[in-house]
């Protein structure tokens, strides 16, 4: 092990070299481009493809079909750009393949600019295209867990052979911290054709398969909404997770994902200073929502503080979870305003 | 199925349905040629044995139904994206075999960027292109290839260029890309069109299975059902009014496997 100081997007890159994804398709879109920059120059070492695609839409399809025919595979893009690619997302998971993307925010909507924001929650988390169906998503706070949750995201995509979202933003992306780093597996057996029996790879010694997502006969469509329900209540079960911070003693709860969970923790820290017992509770998969925690946690501790860098977006899960008896407060700080540690500190002196 | 006698008087089979084409019946109209397109990719399969090898990829439209028709396995893609589909296809398994057969309107209106991109990088994958100027799923719509005074039910006076331009010549524009190694046009409506049709069918598959890069056929297709025609009607209209705009013939042929 070697502890590498990296930028987030480049631990993205890494992570995914790390999950086993040798194949990366994508168009530049900032704040995100050190992604398929390295990806560029690191993936033709491990005998992977990059290839830099026509739009975002190509890239998504391009995803597809790599998915399709058995791979673990990658693009990565920003606010726009996953805009474009929600269709192509709406398939992957119609079609039930397995595909990452990690989505480093900017600001919205239409061309809006690069700063940080968490205004992407919606979008990430209710699907994002058309059609009845979720994707994975899957929030990291550190550069470290850039990495790490990025093999998540493969391992979780292919467990339920649905998209997975990394989503970040331009804070997470662009500043270095140290990271972990072993040396880069081989590509391992879960690639192998008979762990993968449903990919494409022509019929030899098998009948002839098919991936689709069109279903016309009478009934057909109904059986499988409800076939991939059951795949996200699953998920909700087995995959949901969360961390907590000096929850233990705790007279009020803050909640807070990603960049704004690492500003209320520093605020936290000031709080206890001057005596304020203050906890927090970090979504690290926003889809599936860590309801259960919200639910226990805000019946011990009733009051709370969800912060967020957007209008009031992730409060409205925090709502239909919490506690009927607890109190939900929300600083919100949308297009690129950054909360400060002195900001949170002051909300959280006027609702404790 | 026919069957000949030969000298010594045994029955040998000249004639029959390609293997790799399933016993379903088809769901296309009567005159339509997406039947015929299927049987051309369906010999030329059974004639390179590669059906084990061979992953269609299948637009959005009429042609959707594929891997209802074909033994072969194959991948839906969203409308127009089949190009892209089948470049991931291609970079997972350059040793297989990978089509997209696709209609006028997923190719070369919605998917038109992929289209060219995916020529353009000489993706080596074969492109079916099935142009019957016309929407043919969605209800006969204006296709990017209706011809100019053509009525569709989108165009209800005729396809008029002020308003809605002219019918794109894909074959002769994909040709001048340096990634195209194989363009072709051809029809099905003449059995004299139908034997070079699968000439050149059988070529691009040829062309994929030596690296050569991106082959591209455009068959021709008849519409009766849209074009409001009996199947006759429907034939001569290609060779009186088709032909003439979107002339047959090899646009390209790429003879070594030597980029610029």
């Amino acid at each position: 092990m070697a502890r590498i100081m990296m930028k987030g997007n480049e631990a993205i890159a890494e992570g995914a070299i790390h999950a086993g994804c040798r194949f990366y398709f994508g168009y530049p879109i900032t704040p995100q481009n050190d992604v398929p920059e390295y990806l560029a120059r690191e993936l033709p070492k491990v005998g992977g493809t990059f290839i830099q695609a026509e739009s975002e839409v190509a890239s998504i399809n391009m995803v597809l079909g790599a998915a399709a025919g058995g791979a673990r595979v990658m693009t990565s893009s920003s606010g726009p750009g996953v805009s474009l690619m929600q269709e192509g997302i709406s398939y992957l998971a119609g079609s039930e393949l397995p595909g990452v993307i990690a989505y480093v925010s900017r600001v919205g909507p239409g061309l809006g600019g690069i700063a940080p924001t968490q205004g992407d929650y919606k979008q990430v988390t209710t699907g994002g295209g058309h059609g009845d169906y979720y994707t994975i998503a899957l929030a990291p706070a550190s550069v470290e867990e850039m990495f790490s949750l990025t093999i998540k995201a493969f391992e979780l995509a292919d467990k339920y052979r649905n998209p997975a979202v990394v989503l970040a933003d331009a804070i997470l992306g662009q500043m270095k911290e140290p990271v972990e780093i072993g040396p880069r597996p081989e590509v391992k057996e879960y690639l192998a054709e008979e762990k993968r029996s449903w990919a494409l790879y022509g019929n030899k010694g098998r009948e002839s398969q098919l991936i689709k997502s069109l279903y016309l006969a009478d009934g057909e469509m109904e059986d499988f909404n409800w076939r991939l329900d059951a795949k996200y209540k699953k998920m909700k079960e087995q995959d949901t997770y969360h961390e907590e911070f000096q929850t233990d003693d705790a007279e009020f709860l803050i909640v807070a994902f990603g960049s704004a969970s690492r500003m209320a923790q520093s605020a936290i820290d000031l709080a206890r200073e001057e005596g304020y017992r203050v906890g927090l509770l970090r979504p690290i998969t926003i889809y599936p929502y860590p309801e259960k925690a919200v639910a226990e946690l805000s019946k011990r501790i009733p009051k709370v503080l969800v912060v967020e860098m957007n209008t009031g977006q992730m409060v409205k899960d925090v709502k239909v979870s919490a506690d009927r008896d607890a109190e939900v407060f929300l600083y919100a700080r949308p297009g690129g305003g950054l909360p400060t540690p002195d900001d949170i500190l002051e909300q959280i002196k006027k609702y404790y | 199925m026919s069957e000949a006698v030969n000298n010594s008087g045994e029955q040998k089979r000249i004639y029959g349905k390609p293997v790799s084409v399933k016993d379903n019946n088809f769901h296309f109209c009567a005159g339509c040629n997406h039947g015929h397109a299927h049987k051309l990719i369906g010999e030329a399969i059974d004639e390179f044995g590669i059906q084990d090898r061979t992953i269609g990829v299948a637009g959005v439209g009429c042609g959707v139904f594929l891997y209802n028709y074909l033994d072969i396995d194959v991948l839906e893609a969203p409308h127009g994206r089949a190009c892209a589909e089948a470049t991931g296809l291609n970079r997972v398994h350059p040793d297989k075999i990978i089509f997209t057969y696709q209609g006028d309107g997923d190719l070369a209106a919605i998917g038109m960027s992929e289209t060219v991109h995916t020529a353009n990088r000489g993706e080596n994958i074969t492109v079916i292109f099935i142009n019957n100027i016309v929407y043919g799923m969605t209800g006969g719509q204006m296709a990017p290839t209706t011809l100019l005074g053509q009525k569709t039910t989108t165009t209800p006076y005729g396809r008029e260029f002020g308003n809605d331009g002219y019918p794109i010549k894909m074959s002769e524009m994909l040709a001048t890309l340096e990634g195209a190694a194989y363009v072709a046009r051809v029809a099905c409506n003449t059995p004299k069109n139908y034997l070079k049709a699968k000439k050149c069918v059988k070529k691009a598959f040829e062309m994929q299975i030596n690296k050569m890069g991106f082959s591209f056929v455009e068959i021709l297709s008849a519409c009766p059902t849209n074009w409001g025609m009996n199947t006759q009607q429907a034939y001569r209209h290609i060779d009186e009014q088709m032909i003439p705009y979107f002339p047959l013939g090899v646009f390209k042929e790429r003879t070594t496997a030597d980029y610029l």
